[in-house]
């Protein structure tokens, strides 16, 4: 009892200590970064604010922190350490449920949606959340084709996507065409843009293609500023035609959506429907990466990706390999990029910055590459994470009316790359399903215990 | 030790070398080949001629130049000077060699043989189109995908036809469910060969050594080669399983239209399997003939295999 209670209070010193020490480095750190706030008043001059409350709290936060951590959570660690492992059945079984119902989720969401927070309120929950975060989850699925499978890495991707939306505009403001005509032309357009800049740079590899796609990413976005008479320029095109339900148009005319079924005229309906496309246009993205997965061209990028030199030697023509993943890829994002241009009713160059393609490279990084699931996961995170900030007023309250979350998303999406990279280096999801089993009957038992787990239980297991 | 077995090795081996008839047409001829990496000379007109059906081998020592002959067979590389004309099918078309040479192109079709001349065409038409197929020094799997896999990765072209270069594949037809079945087929004849059936749904990285050694050799010859380009094969092997590798070797010479040529340092391997040896030395031929010649070659013996003896009575010496 005695050397149990002297053991707490021995505990409670040193994490104490700790906290202190690292709370005198926080507060040395953020006295100048913090503390300090330089702004320009109405006469143009800059004066000097403090913001003590702020670095206060700060620093209490992150002394606390150390507090917590080197009183429970460290040796909480500690023993976890010692434990044996525990056998991951319950995680495998987790994925298997995963699919199905994170698919029926997607489906019931917008009823879900409209039924929790009311029409007001399910605009901003299905259209910033739903549909945004669909945009994305279709890019890092189209990406992923060419980043996870193939192994190239494109840096330039948002061009695509640029290419898809620019084609729907302006085709369609001037030919006046409908949406269903145009996304896949708008698809076969981004395509060819990915072919003809595959050919020049497929023959360079790794940093040298990821330089040159990047490269290709800021062309075409100076193209959408320079050609003012096609592109408009930095003003963009507005105006651009709202896709129809198969014809019947969004809008409170008689001939309207609402109208004609007998609903009151609300925009919920169109987002609704908006939600339904990119759901159906990520899943025939999903679907086909699947099927192309088990074909002998998705096992040849999968092979580039592994040794070059050898798919050679075994007659495959890499160039074409390459070239049909870069297409592949950019229709997906020529598709998402009509889609978005549609959406918006408005783009402009504004929209496929570098930004975008680096957001779209972490998802695919950080779900794993090659994995539909992980880029998924990672997809709802990122994007639904900056989406969650705006929501977070609350902490204004905390540290003051000029606080504005969002602009931490920047902070906080370096800090998840860190911490997967030290957690899971290889992605959130690392592990690669084969695309073909010899015995079919033994696959799928013996497989799925070992679907979550990496490799190294395999090698344990078998030869340790 | 090393030297009785080696001998009783290579004795062993001779009935079913000279056994074999030795007036078949070549499969593959290299005629003055000659390559230079800037001012480097590594192969310095270099001609030889691999019979069908025969496992010739190619020795020397290190830096002698037998890889760059290798790669300039794959089409890896583009030899600087040279011709290396390969042949299947009748025999009879080696006689349109100089017309194929004048006109420029890289193939000529005569009945059913086909005669290609490697120097003009890319890697990866030498081993689609020429039938070359060929392993690597430093092993060359696609590691993260099963050995089953890598297995179909071999037999890209045949199944990229039957899936209708995707398409149809896609929109899953049939025939390609069938021609991936006899695929899987094919494979698995290879797996049962090299006994490698159990792990074929395991990594091929995580396979040992000698397994991915054997599976590189069984994914060459998914490919229906008619010349196997082996770089090496039995480095880093223990002596039982140079052992199999050579009777494997036998088997898919007598069993299957492939000629085979290999590169090899472990010398009591090569004068165990090889039919016709050449060696090569600083880029130049300085001999070529039977393993019995071969070993009783005294240039042979001064720049090479002499050398290796003396290493091991010294050894011998030393042990004593």
């Amino acid at each position: 009892m005695a050397p149990e209670a002297s053991g707490l209070a021995s505990r409670v010193v040193g994490a104490l200590r700790q906290a202190a020490i690292t709370g005198l480095i926080a507060f040395g750190l953020l006295l100048p970064l913090i503390g300090f706030n330089t702004v320009q008043n109405i006469r143009n001059e800059l004066i000097l604010e403090t913001r003590w409350p702020l670095l206060a709290a700060m620093v209490a936060i992150i002394a606390g922190g150390r507090f917590l951590h080197a009183l429970l959570i460290a040796p909480w660690l500690a023993r976890r350490a010692l434990r044996p492992r525990p056998e991951h059945a319950p995680r495998a079984r987790l994925a298997r449920w995963l699919v199905p119902f994170a698919l029926g989720f997607a489906i019931v969401y917008p009823p879900l949606a409209l039924s929790i927070t009311g029409v007001q309120g399910a605009v901003k929950w299905i259209d910033n959340f739903g549909v945004q975060i669909l945009i994305y989850v279709m890019l890092g699925w189209g990406l992923n084709i060419v980043v996870g499978l193939a192994g190239l890495l494109d840096l330039g991707y948002v061009a695509f996507y640029a290419v898809g939306a620019y084609s729907y505009a302006l085709l369609a403001n001037s030919f006046g065409l409908s949406f269903w005509i145009l996304l896949p032309i708008a698809g076969c357009l981004a395509a060819f843009w990915g072919i003809l800049l595959g050919f020049p740079v497929l023959r360079l590899r790794g940093d040298y293609l990821a330089i040159v796609t990047l490269a290709f990413g800021e062309i075409i976005r100076l193209i959408l500023i320079n050609w003012v008479s096609v592109t408009n320029g930095y003003a963009g095109v507005s105006g651009i035609p709202r896709p129809t339900f198969f014809g019947i148009p969004f809008n409170a005319s008689d001939e309207g959506f609402a109208a004609r079924f007998g609903l009151e005229f609300s925009p919920i309906y169109r987002t609704i429907f908006l939600y339904y496309v990119i759901l159906a246009l990520a899943l025939i993205t999903a679907a086909m990466t699947v099927r192309l997965r088990r074909l002998p061209i998705g096992r040849a990028w999968e092979a580039l990706r592994e040794d070059e030199i050898a798919c050679r030697s075994l007659g495959i023509n890499t160039t074409n390999t390459k070239l049909t993943a870069f297409a592949m890829g950019a229709m997906f994002a020529g598709f998402a990029g009509s889609f978005f241009a549609a959406r918006q009713g408005f783009i402009s160059p504004e929209s496929f910055t570098f930004m975008e393609s680096a957001v779209i490279v972490a998802i695919v990084v950080l779900g794993g590459m090659g994995s539909l699931i992980g880029v998924a996961i990672a997809a709802v995170i990122m994007i639904g994470g900056t989406e969650i900030m705006r929501e977070l007023d609350f902490l204004k309250a905390i540290f003051g009316t000029n606080f504005d979350p969002t602009q931490y998303r920047m902070l906080l999406f370096g800090f998840a790359m860190v911490l997967i990279m030290v957690w899971r280096p290889r992605g959130l999801i690392a592990t690669r399903e084969p695309s073909t089993f010899l015995n079919a009957r033994r696959a799928l038992p013996s497989r799925a215990p070992q679907s979550e787990e990496t490799q190294a239980s395999l090698v344990r297991e078998r030869h340790g | 030790m090393s030297v009785t077995s080696y001998d009783a090795a290579a004795a062993g081996a001779r009935p079913s070398g000279s056994a074999r008839p030795s007036n078949l047409a070549p499969v593959l001829r290299v005629e003055h080949l000659s390559m230079r990496f800037g001012g480097l000379v590594a192969i310095n007109d270099f001609s030889f001629a691999a019979r069908r059906g025969d496992i010739t081998a190619l020795i020397g020592p290190n830096g002698a130049g037998k890889t760059t002959v290798f790669n300039c067979i794959t089409g890896f590389y583009k030899p600087s000077e040279g011709r290396i004309a390969l042949q299947f099918g009748d025999p009879g078309v080696w006689e349109e060699l100089s017309a194929l040479t004048e006109r420029g192109t890289r193939s000529v079709t005569r009945g059913d043989g086909m005669l290609f001349l490697l120097e003009r065409m890319p890697d990866y038409l030498v081993a689609h189109r020429a039938r070359v197929a060929r392993t690597f020094q430093n092993i060359r799997l696609f590691q993260g995908m099963t050995v089953l896999e890598n297995l179909l990765v071999a037999q890209h072209n045949s199944l990229m036809w039957a899936s209708g270069f995707t398409v149809l594949g896609a929109l899953g037809l049939r025939s390609y469910a069938r021609a991936e079945r006899s695929a899987i087929d094919k494979a698995r004849y290879w797996l049962d060969r090299t006994g490698l059936t159990d792990r074929a749904d395991d990594p091929a990285g995580e396979l040992p050594y000698g397994g991915q050694r054997r599976l590189e050799i069984a994914r060459a010859m998914c490919t229906d080669p008619v010349l196997l380009c082996l770089d090496e094969p039995a480095a880093g092997l223990n002596p039982n399983e140079s052992a199999d590798l050579g009777r494997y070797l036998h088997k898919i010479r007598d069993e299957h239209a492939t000629s085979i040529l290999l590169i090899e340092h472990d010398m009591t391997v090569v004068m165990e399997i090889s039919d016709y040896i050449v060696v090569l030395d600083h880029g130049q031929k300085i001999a070529d003939g039977t393993p019995d010649e071969i070993r009783n070659d005294p240039r042979v013996i001064a720049a090479y295999l002499g050398v290796e003896e003396e290493e091991v009575a010294e050894r011998a010496i030393g042990t004593q």
